[in-house]
């Protein structure tokens, strides 16, 4: 009964094709060999980019850091393995533009020489404030592809005084596992860095949402916990985008998060369940975030399974690793499939938000021509944020961005299940992220008028300025040459 | 410097196009139209077929003359479908020409003077039924009698070719009046119900074996068809719950203060055209509101103006008008009535501030202990 | 007869309306406040004579009294459009509306002779440089009037698309219309 009302609280979603079977069953794949050269890119989170501090030619150690973060919100970057330093330069970032990033490139030497950092063999003895020091100076983000400094976050949650830490463990996008694999293989680890989340928030009580279709992972999950009454673990149906913070957080609250707010405004934060290992690593064994567990799947790929990889391992190395077919590669996705970015070109590094490597066929990929709307209110049903897909799409594909904000383009978050449902196969999730990007746009314009405004007023000023002295002068010099007429006529 | 353009997700799709829904249309539309030729015979077939072709022809002379290419709008089937519809809700019997007009109407007229699909505000075969009906009214209410295949009554292939194509020598002999036009007649000649509907069957009303449109006589195959595209997921349930339901709850309303003048709502249920209406002209997703309260509130409104007219109105029938009426009310619905947006109340502000209140208080209340 | 009553009817319908209207024409009416100085607010106000006429102001002056379109400004773009649409109160049709390529101006450092032509016409103060040195074009205060253009004797000035990096690359519009839908 409870199910069932639970149930109601969702709002929209869909069933997608999961295409997980290939990869839930097995291990993790440790053995993929350590890459010559790295990319690690210097901005692998949201906020300012990290700084470097190392220079071109320097031998690092395995964790060193490599760049320190910049400003309140921004992330280290450390040294996946030991070697040199080959440069610090512009480098294709794992975007569909494919454009260059700053990026240290790392020649590894295979010693893989280390040397660890603090490590807190009991971490609940710490301040609340260390735990989040420590978690930041590791570089922990995000790893459900928010990349958000986890840091930043355990702070807000202690300043906001939540009541409840949720831990994601939904994955609701189709072919990827790692959160599954982890879940199964380190649960134990996983609740330990959920109980010093909790420790570093100052918060009683932790709920781990985990979809019904990872039953082993639940088991895991289960038993890990069992000796933590404050930390429980809930299955949840499956259902694209469950993994959604604010459907996550009505699903087992029941509370909605305002428009514009903040989880901490109802009292929860949401962490993913790679973070809380993540967290875990970095606490225990002063371990900085240096690899992460990455899906590789796909229709082109003959061995899809998962595997830890070094960041900053080029994306190509991986598929190959995989056996993967190029011949029959479609399209390469980072991310999953509802929301990830294709990749234009596979050579690009594996950064800490790379949560899967999809190889694509084209059959995987097929999107039929695009058809006229037949207003099917399909996009509208499956809508998780309840709006109207198909009339900001008019809206938009008319130039009329200010209408769409109107009827809540600001509210979309590109889960893309509108898309997904069109019949009509109308790429309404492009037109959302075209809109949002051109009033962005729009927005630097403004301030760039204004400030041409100040920069014109200015300048008219100073014209001003100059045709005054220069008037002053001529008269100046006129009455100058009058005076000596004069004294010449007396004279 | 990259010259392809990025690819926008999701990369994933689901396998539901614009065919495969006209498809399973038809495929629900299959029973109730086979069971509509068995009991008509010849002449419903060639008219089928005679509305099937000039819609097909009348949209490809439109994507012509619009110069656009007619092979992939062909190929959606909608043309088809809207042909299918329209022949389904025209008498058996009626002239060959009745189904070209009818579907040069729900083609050019209905839809492609709006724009071709998707942008048509009024249902194209419930259009062209309508003019159909208020220009040739005497064609349009011609209803068979049944005369099941392999039958004596049945007319052959020539007699069916003559019927369609030359028109009934003989009409009285061989039509007759629907349930509800028989019903309206003899309420007209003040027959109250128990005497007109003497020697009238529940079940062979329900099963079809009646007068009526060529595949509107069955309720229950139609019924049967609806269920399949609800099972399918092409239709959701508002609309023909609500239509079939207002219908069911007036027409039993009503029926219980006077059962000599009201017909029951079996009887209302039980008539195809109500049926077929519900779950297939109702449902049309171009000319039906896009929200689940939208769609109540549609559906709603059709089986009160469906019941209203039947019942008060000139025609026997009155889905057509009503249908058409709540079609052009779909854009003020749709306007109104939009879904809650996650984080906003239903006017579209942010739910911030009770919660910031609520928050607050409670953080008073902490501090306070 | 029944016809004669139909258009008596009519006709006299039409007329009381009509009259509602006139009066309504002449009593209701809304005295329109100059909009001029608010349309000027809007516009860039680099005075790049772009839209053909000399000015921001003759140009926000031709748009108050209908004379322009409210697609004159191209460095406006579409979005300059939609907020002169909702000042004036009118409807536009901006579905075929190709935004402005906007292009900035760049020194070709081979040919410059640090001539000081160029910044010294410059609205914004946007090219830095000094008599008998290499001017640069500083691109955040480019509005892409191409006054500096015109008056380099050398022609090293011309006019570039703004580089694109990962901070201002966006999505491109999809490409549009469905294969069977009405152009």
């Amino acid at each position: 009964m409870i199910a069932l009302l639970q149930s109601l609280r969702i709002r929209g979603g869909i069933h997608v094709k999961e295409h997980k079977q290939a990869t839930t069953g097995q291990v993790i794949d440790d053995t993929f060999p350590l890459p010559e050269r790295l990319y690690i890119p210097l901005q692998q989170h949201v906020g300012k980019p990290a700084e470097p501090v190392v220079r071109v030619g320097d031998t690092v150690f395995k964790g060193q850091l490599l760049a320190h973060s910049q400003g309140l919100i921004s992330a280290p970057v450390h040294a996946p393995s030991s070697g040199k330093i080959a440069d610090i330069a512009e480098y294709p970032a794992p975007h569909p533009s494919a454009l260059p990033i700053r990026t240290v490139f790392l020649d590894t030497d295979g010693k893989e020489t280390g040397q660890s950092g603090e490590s807190a063999p009991d971490p609940f003895m710490l301040d609340p404030e260390e735990i989040s020091l420590r978690v930041a100076s590791a570089g922990v983000v995000g790893m459900g592809g928010a990349t958000f400094p986890s840091a930043v976050k355990l702070n807000l949650g202690r300043q906001n005084k939540i009541h409840t830490l949720l831990i994601n463990g939904g994955e609701c996008e189709p072919y990827l596992t790692c959160d599954d694999r982890l879940m199964q293989e380190n649960a134990a680890e996983i609740v330990d860095g959920i109980r010093i989340m909790l420790h570093g928030m100052e918060t009683g009580r932790a709920m781990v949402g985990i979809e019904d279709n990872k039953p082993a992972a639940l088991r895991a999950m289960r038993t890990a916990a069992n000796l933590h009454p404050n930390i429980e673990i809930c299955k949840i149906p499956t259902r694209y985008p469950m993994g959604w913070d604010r459907q996550l957080i009505r699903y087992l609250t029941g509370k909605e998060v305002p428009a514009g707010g903040r989880s901490t405004d109802v009292g929860v934060l949401m962490h993913n369940v790679a973070t809380a290992y993540a967290i875990h690593q970095a606490i225990r064994f002063g371990r900085p975030l240096i690899d992460r567990v990455v899906t590789v799947a796909g229709g082109a790929v003959a061995n899809p399974k998962n595997v830890r990889v070094p960041i900053g391992t080029l994306i190509s190395e991986v598929l190959a690793f995989c056996g993967v077919d190029e011949t029959r590669t479609g399209r390469w996705v980072m991310g999953g499939p509802m929301m990830g970015e294709a990749l234009p070109i596979a050579d690009v590094p594996v950064v800490k938000a790379t949560s899967g490597v999809l190889a694509l066929t084209e059959a995987e990929t097929k999107q039929d021509e695009e058809q006229p709307c037949i207003r099917c209110a399909r996009c509208i049903s499956v809508c998780p944020a309840g709006l109207l897909p198909v009339d900001m799409a008019n809206r938009i594909r008319n130039n009329r961005l200010e209408a769409a904000v109107d009827i809540g383009l600001k509210d979309c978050i590109s889960c893309g299940s509108c898309s997904y449902v069109c019949p009509s196969n109308i790429p309404l999730v492009h037109y959302f992220k075209y809109a949002a990007g051109e009033l962005a746009a729009r927005q630097q314009a403004q301030h760039k008028s204004e400030q041409t405004k100040k920069l014109i007023a200015e300048r008219n000023k100073r014209m001003e300025r100059i045709e005054r002295q220069k008037a002053e002068e001529l008269a100046m010099a006129r009455a100058t040459k009058e005076r000596s007429d004069q004294a010449d006529t007396a004279v | 410097m990259l010259t392809i353009k990025p690819t926008s997700g999701p990369h994933t799709g689901s396998e539901t196009g614009v065919g495969s829904i006209m498809r399973q249309v038809i495929y629900a539309l299959l029973p109730a139209t086979a069971f509509g030729l068995y009991l008509f015979g010849w002449p419903a077939v060639n008219l089928l077929v005679v509305t099937l072709f000039a819609s097909l022809l009348f949209e490809t002379l439109c994507l012509k003359l619009a110069g656009r290419p007619s092979i992939p709008t062909l190929k959606d089937g909608s043309a088809l479908l809207t042909g299918w519809l329209l022949a389904m809700t025209l008498p058996p019997w009626a002239p060959w020409w009745i189904g070209v007009i009818g579907a040069g109407i729900a083609i050019v007229l209905g839809k492609q003077v709006y724009g071709g699909l998707g942008q048509n505000l009024f249902n194209p075969a419930m259009l062209a039924r309508v003019v159909l009906l208020i220009s040739f009214p005497l064609e349009m209410t011609t209803w068979a009698d049944v005369t099941p295949w392999l039958t004596e009554s049945a007319p052959d292939f020539n007699a069916g070719l003559t019927i369609t194509f030359a028109g009934l020598s003989n009409p009285d002999a061989v039509t007759g009046a629907t349930l509800l036009g028989h019903v309206k007649t003899e309420w007209l000649q003040k027959h109250p119900l128990s005497e007109s509907l003497s020697d009238f069957c529940t079940l062979k009303m329900w099963l079809g074996m009646t007068r009526g449109s060529l595949g509107e006589t069955s309720a229950l195959l139609l019924f049967a068809g609806g269920m399949w595209l609800l099972l399918k997921k092409i239709i959701t349930w508002p609309i023909p719950v609500s239509m079939l339901a207002s219908v069911a709850v007036i027409s039993g309303l009503f029926h219980v203060l006077d059962s000599e003048r009201y017909l029951s709502p079996v009887m209302h249920l039980g008539s195809g055209a109500l049926m077929c209406a519900a779950f297939f002209i109702a449902t049309d997703y171009v000319t039906s509101p896009n929200t689940p309260l939208g769609q109540i509130i549609f559906g709603s409104l059709c089986g009160l103006l469906i019941y209203m007219l039947r019942t008060w109105g000139g025609y026997p029938e009155g889905a057509g008008f009503a249908i058409l009426l709540m079609n052009s009310l779909t854009p003020l619905i749709d306007h109104y009535v939009k879904p809650r947006i996650q984080g906003r109340d239903r006017r579209g502000r942010p739910l911030e501030e009770n919660m910031l209140k609520g928050e607050r208080g409670k953080r008073k209340e902490e501090r306070g202990n | 007869m029944y016809v004669l009553s139909a258009i008596a009817s009519l006709a006299t319908l039409g007329l009381v309306l009509g009259w509602i209207l006139a009066v309504a024409a002449k009593y209701l009416k809304v005295e329109s406040n100059p909009v001029v100085q608010e349309l000027e607010a809007l516009m860039p106000g680099s005075q790049c004579g772009q839209c053909g006429f000399p000015g921001c102001k003759p140009a926000a002056e031709a748009l108050a009294k209908g004379e322009a379109p409210v697609t004159l400004c191209p460095p406006g773009g579409s979005a300059l459009a939609e907020q002169f649409a909702a000042l004036l109160g009118v409807t536009v049709d901006l579905s075929g509306f190709e935004e402005p390529e906007i292009l900035i101006a760049k020194v070709s450092e081979a040919t410059c002779t640090g001539c000081t032509r160029c910044f010294k016409v410059c609205p914004t103060d946007a090219i830095v440089g000094a008599p008998k040195q290499i001017h640069t074009v500083v691109a955040d205060a480019c509005i892409g009037c191409r006054k500096c253009v015109d008056v380099c004797p050398t022609e090293c000035l011309q006019m570039h698309r703004p580089e694109v990096t990962l901070r201002n690359w966006r999505w491109h519009k999809p490409s549009g219309q469905p294969a069977g839908a009405a152009a």
